[in-house]
């Protein structure tokens, strides 16, 4: 388990050196972007629309801010991540297609999006769930808001954020998924209990 | 009464938002003493500080701050008009949403339209028990959606009895792996019809104190032995491994059909938030948590 202080835009070469149990603290940009966000930007890039923001070795957040608005100017006011699951049906597509290096949020990914983790040089971290102020606290500006039509929670929001983390690395770029395996190791255990549940009731 | 019950829900809210109820945060300390795996103890440090982080500044735990369930039980003499009880309780919504402020969170199923003030068709949820008395209780809970999204509603054949119940909490757990925010407290509704063992779950996650002991022995020890069992499936906080997948198990149950016997599992996340308001006939009111 190692720890890594990253700046966006990250290169293909920082983010292979990244091993499942790493720690990241990131300074940067990042983009939130949830379920409304991703399917606009597949529609987008089929339509040969341009997206208003640039992915290339940049971080895409899972996450619906609470923010507040004074005098023009937005605040986060709480933002931790929300279920990646839910975005395992675009995020393969949105790392080919617009080479993003790396996704922050939590509850794990799938095959697909380790695949293309492994294939195009990327990786997926998870900051601690429900953990929202801590997440604030490190984004020190709204840089900018797109697609607010989504409302707030799916908008695009670009952030400037410094030493965001801890973001422990759950995908990395050879093929391994560290949620997969402690899944996995629970389903073992899974059908010890129920063996011996069949065993109570004979 | 209606300014009185009004004022003290927005309070309740935004005590509930901004502080982890004492039960559950020794629940987090403990399980931070437990732990020996680096992985683990990294996200338990990180929600202990952000609990700090959000008392000193304010602010709300997590950024979902749920859709708004109130539980009210109201005396037979509290003596006010129902109306008027759910008419604070929606303007309510409304003003902690725009004060503390809580996240928009409910959307039109149908056009995706968010109103923005969490309010909205059957929005806020508002569950209406009655009691012997002439005060009125109300326990807000704002309850996130990743716990949500993991629920099991499953129709066992009555024949495999508390055996098959098991097995379906084991299974829920299972497949809810890390979504719903793990460590979590997970509530399980026995019996009833579909809708019972749905709203008993859910309460039992939601609102029963950790520190407590179910009153009925048989329940009291399937929730202790699928506790140890749940925790030695090792999906751990967040699901990266480790001691602590659930703080509690918590059942509840209703008489069944003779044909049905539905086991719901409900979970609530490590933030289980929620306060409770007592009102008095006198029109005093606390908040206690």
């Amino acid at each position: 388990m190692s720890e890594y202080h990253l700046k966006t835009p990250i290169e293909e070469e920082e983010v292979r050196r990244l091993r499942i149990g790493d720690i990241v603290y990131l300074s940067g940009t990042i983009v939130t972007a949830r379920d409304a966000a991703h399917r606009r930007i597949l529609e987008y890039y089929r339509q040969g629309k341009p997206i208003p923001i640039d992915l290339r070795g940049g971080v895409i957040y899972h996450c619906g801010p609470v923010v507040l608005k004074k005098d023009d100017e937005w605040t986060v006011v709480a933002a931790g991540p929300t279920t990646s699951a839910r975005m395992e049906l675009y995020e393969a597509f949105v790392i080919e297609k617009f080479g993003t290096r790396m996704i922050i949020g939590k509850g794990g990914m799938g095959m697909r999006t380790t695949e293309a983790c492994r294939r195009y040089g990327a990786v997926y971290t998870v900051f601690t769930g429900g953990a929202a102020v801590l997440a604030a606290r490190a984004i020190k500006r709204v840089l900018r808001v797109e697609w607010l039509d989504l409302g707030i929670p799916e908008a695009l929001w670009v952030l400037e954020v410094e030493e965001f983390g801890p973001l422990l690395v759950v995908i990395d770029s050879t093929g391994r998924n560290l949620i997969e395996r402690v899944i996995s190791r629970a389903r073992k255990r899974r059908d010890e209990l129920i063996r011996s549940l069949s065993m109570e009731s004979r | 009464m209606y300014s009185i019950i009004e004022e003290a829900v927005v309070h309740a809210l935004t005590r509930a938002n901004i502080h982890l109820p004492p039960d559950v945060k020794n629940a987090l300390k403990k399980a931070y003493k437990t732990e020996d795996s680096e992985v683990a103890r990294v996200q338990i440090e990180a929600i202990l500080r952000n609990l700090e982080l959000a008392e000193e500044l304010n602010r709300p735990i997590c950024q979902d701050t749920g859709l708004i369930v109130y539980y009210v039980r109201m005396g037979y003499d509290f003596g006010v008009r129902i109306d008027v009880i759910e008419r604070a309780l929606i303007n309510a919504t409304r003003r902690a949403t725009a004060e503390i402020p809580l996240r928009p969170n409910t959307v039109d199923p149908l056009t995706g339209e968010n109103p923005g003030d969490n309010t909205g068709r059957n929005s806020p949820i508002i569950h209406w028990e009655f009691m012997k008395g002439d005060s009125l209780e109300i326990v807000v809970v704002p309850k996130g959606g990743g716990s949500e999204y993991v629920t099991v509603l499953e129709m066992i054949p009555p024949g495999l009895g508390l055996g098959g119940v098991k097995r379906v909490v084991i299974d829920a757990v299972l497949e809810a792996g890390a979504k719903p925010c793990p460590p979590t407290i997970v509530g399980v509704g026995l019996g009833g019809g579909v809708d019972t063992a749905v709203y008993l779950a859910k309460k039992a996650a939601c609102i029963r104190r950790l520190d407590t002991m179910n009153p009925n022995p048989t329940l009291a020890r399937l929730e202790d032995e699928l506790y140890s069992e749940l925790n030695s499936l090792g999906i751990g906080p967040q699901g990266l491994g480790g001691r602590t997948t659930v703080l509690g198990v918590h059942i509840d149950y209703s008489h069944r059909h003779p044909a049905s016997y539905p086991v719901a599992v409900v979970f609530q996340c490590w933030a289980a938030r929620r306060a409770t308001v007592l009102v008095g006939r006198d029109g005093s009111s606390t908040i206690i948590q």
